[in-house]
């Protein structure tokens, strides 16, 4: 177990002067080679680049099979459990927007239909209490029924029309659950706003999981089935048509490849595996509420989407990760201020070594370290003790004379230190070359001074706009996700 | 003596069907007359290229015969059959092909995936076909496994013409090979679709350069605001004293 498969000893150096590999245009094989590096996080990236889906897949799987063994039953659930689930709905929502290139709103409203199925089936609502294995299948098939209905009256829409016939349908089916709540047999339907409590924990053939660990293996290997039917639908003949009319659907028309049957299809897909997965949320949850079903639920899976790149099924799994412990890890609830702040600022610190060549990332951590104290001691110096006497929440001493908390109330010094890092994060993002570095300083200590004045404090709400800050930074950066490839226009 | 020749084949109803024939089509956007009255015949193993300046209606036509815009009067056939109010996959499915304006890849798919698509309705297409491809195109082959979004021009309009070649098509129809490329490079492109015609394709050539197209076609049309205005063999054409005016420059 503690052995992890994928990762053997670095490959051999293929010949150095290597003529392009086939493949690849000799002039993007010499940009390869410009932005070539040392040391052993690129050669862990390109052990990564050359190793087949497979093998990542599996070593994937075996990492996260270890995660139960070294985690708490808290932190198990809201890490690793809603990861998986966030991979596995990502996994679908990858097939539309991914594969097939059809911008769908709708998503969240097949999750829904997914969880509510189940609701209704397993619970004491109406007093069925069918088992899993027959009301998963039930769930995947009125999700994707509804797919169907869907995507044969959108079928003509392109872009922006699909998109908003499919935020109609996300809107209308949470109206739908928490305000109609139609009344069949006596009882309202969806339970209204307060939704249908006390579900039925997962029961296969007699077989209960109700601990996190049996759930979180349960969603383990529902997850790599998914990949790997994901892996090898992308591979399929089919999987190339959807790229073909994603690309291009006038051109994939009259090549006849048969455009709106397989936009249908990615669309049933895509709906059943989101109704899978709201099945296995209702019953890790053990309610169906419609307020789960939201639009801010949506940006969240689009988020581990274009995170990981379009497209990518490696991708997915690497936006799931790093939103939902990103999202987990800002909850104000969730404590481990040690361990909070050796991640954030462990992050922030790979983060700038990633930057090329060696000597920017040391400048700009030892101008941000110069800059702190600089900060730090003309504030001290100019205004009341009261603005620097703060400490930071179990830190290193240090730390105090470096970032400026003050004590008390200061009026709005927090929100303005907030608005102030958003501006500088988009403003970094936009400059280029020795701009960008000197920008990076200030944009690093403010992030610094956020931290510890506020995120450590009290999170909510703020997390979710410094994380919209961190997307619009990536983005800018890296418009293609993490492991996405770039577009190649046609000229 | 030619002219002879052209009223005897016109006069002599052929023993077999025409492989295409619009018979007096009427194609509108919306309120807009686009093709009037349009009749055009391609025979089997022809290469018959069809002229026109701008906004005259060539690449209409294309779409009408490929079913991407129906007529609003008129039939086309297809071997002697109506497939007027057929599909597009179907007259694919029947033989028709196209090699698009602006050739129109799929980029960031390998030149293999692109043939691969190409014979969709084949599912996926027989190594013969790969084979025939690569035989009249020896670069691909050399090429399959990169991007075709990389590939130059000239190279892009070969895999273009050798995906659509992989449905196994009676007609091809091509819309403007030459655009957007060097004047070396479209002498080549038509040497290509020589090659491409003595292989027993029939073809239909949208093009604006009539010089080029004239000097390897069969026949050719004249289209200006939708209507016909000339038609004849090539050669005739050439000699045209309008179209020389017109087109030919000089």
């Amino acid at each position: 177990m503690s052995e992890t498969p994928g990762i053997p000893a670095p490959p051999e150096e293929p010949s150095e002067e290597q003529a392009s590999r086939i493949g690849v245009d000799s002039w993007v094989a010499e940009t390869e080679r410009h932005g070539r590096g040392r040391g052993p996080l690129w050669q862990l990236a390109r052990l990564w680049e050359y190793s087949p889906d497979p093998v990542k897949l599996l070593a994937f799987v075996a990492l996260a099979s270890t995660v139960p063994f070294w985690t708490n039953e808290g932190d198990l659930f809201v890490f690793g459990l809603f990861t998986l689930l966030y991979a596995a709905l990502g996994l679908g929502l990858n097939v539309v927007v991914g594969f097939a290139g059809l911008l769908d709103l709708g998503y969240v409203a097949f999750f829904g239909i997914g969880a509510y199925t189940y609701a209704e089936l397993s619970s004491s609502q109406y007093g069925i209490h069918w088992p899993a294995e027959a009301t998963i299948p039930i769930a995947m098939a009125a999700a994707a029924l509804v797919g169907v209905v869907l995507g044969f009256s959108a079928r003509r829409l392109l872009g922006d029309y699909l998109a908003i016939v499919t935020l109609f349908l996300g809107q209308a089916f949470v109206f739908f659950t928490g305000v109609a709540n139609p009344t069949v047999a006596g009882k309202g339907l969806t339970g209204g706003a307060n939704g249908i409590p006390q579900l039925d924990p997962l029961t296969f053939f007699g077989y209960q999981l109700t601990s996190t660990k049996q759930l979180y293996f349960f969603l383990l290997i529902v997850v790599t089935l998914l990949a790997t039917a994901l892996y090898f639908a992308n591979q399929s003949r089919t999987g190339r048509a959807w790229r073909a009319l994603r690309e291009d659907p006038l051109a994939a028309e009259v090549m006849s490849i048969p455009v709106n049957r397989l936009k249908i299809l990615a669309f049933v897909f895509g709906a059943a595996v989101a109704g899978l997965c709201g099945t296995i949320y209702a019953a890790i949850e053990t309610a169906a509420v419609s307020t789960n079903f939201s639009v801010s639920v949506l940006i969240i899976i689009y988020a581990v989407v274009i995170l990981g790149g379009f497209g990518s099924i490696a991708g997915v799994f690497v936006g799931a990760i790093v939103i939902n412990c990103t999202l987990e890890f800002l909850e104000p609830q969730n404590d481990h201020p040690e361990v909070k702040r050796w991640l954030f600022y462990g992050t922030i610190v790979l983060l700038i070594a990633l930057l090329k060549p060696w000597f920017r990332p040391v400048l700009v951590l030892a101008g941000t370290i110069a800059f702190g104290f600089v900060v730090h001691a003309i504030v001290a110096a100019t205004t009341a003790a009261s603005w620097t006497s703060g400490v930071p929440v179990s830190g290193a001493s240090w730390l105090a004379r470096w970032a400026v908390i003050p004590t008390g109330s200061h009026g709005n010094f927090n929100n303005y230190l907030y608005i102030g890092l958003v501006v500088a994060v988009v403003c970094t993002a936009s400059l280029k070359g020795w701009w960008r570095m000197i920008a990076l300083v200030p944009t690093l200590y403010l992030t610094a001074l956020v931290w510890e004045n506020m995120l450590t404090q009290n999170g909510g709400i703020t997390a979710f706009i410094l994380f919209g800050a961190m997307l619009i930074g990536l983005m800018t950066v890296r418009p293609q996700g993490l492991l996405g490839t770039a577009r190649v226009e046609i000229v | 003596m030619t002219e002879a020749e052209i009223t005897a084949t016109e006069k002599a109803a052929p023993p077999a069907h025409p492989l295409l024939k619009l018979d007096s089509v009427d194609t509108y956007y919306g309120q807009i007359h686009i093709l009037q009255g349009l009749n055009l015949e391609v025979q089997s193993g022809e290469l018959v290229c069809l002229l026109g300046g701008n906004a005259s209606g060539k690449s209409t036509t294309l779409k009408t015969i490929l079913g991407i815009v129906q007529p609003r009067n008129g039939t086309v056939q297809f071997e002697g059959e109506d497939v007027t109010s057929r599909s597009t996959s179907y007259r694919i499915g029947k033989g028709i092909a196209i090699v698009p304006e602006n050739r129109r890849l799929f980029g960031p798919m390998t030149v293999l995936e692109n043939l691969e698509m190409g014979a969709y309705l084949h599912a996926g297409g027989a190594k013969e076909d790969f084979d025939r491809v690569y035989t009249l195109f020896p670069l691909l082959h050399e090429r399959r496994r990169q991007l075709a979004g990389t590939l130059s021009g000239g190279e892009q309009q070969m895999v273009a013409m050798g995906r659509a070649l992989m449905a196994k098509p009676r007609l091809l129809l091509m819309d403007e090979p030459s655009m957007g490329l060097a004047p070396i490079l479209v002498e080549r492109s038509f040497e290509i679709i020589k090659q491409v015609h003595e292989s027993g394709v029939a073809m239909l050539i949208v093009e604006q350069n009539a010089n080029v197209s004239l000097s390897i076609a069969d026949r050719g049309y004249v289209l200006s605001t939708g209507r016909l205005v000339l038609e004849g063999p090539a050669a005739e054409l050439r000699e045209h004293e309008d179209l020389r005016k017109a087109y030919l420059g000089r």
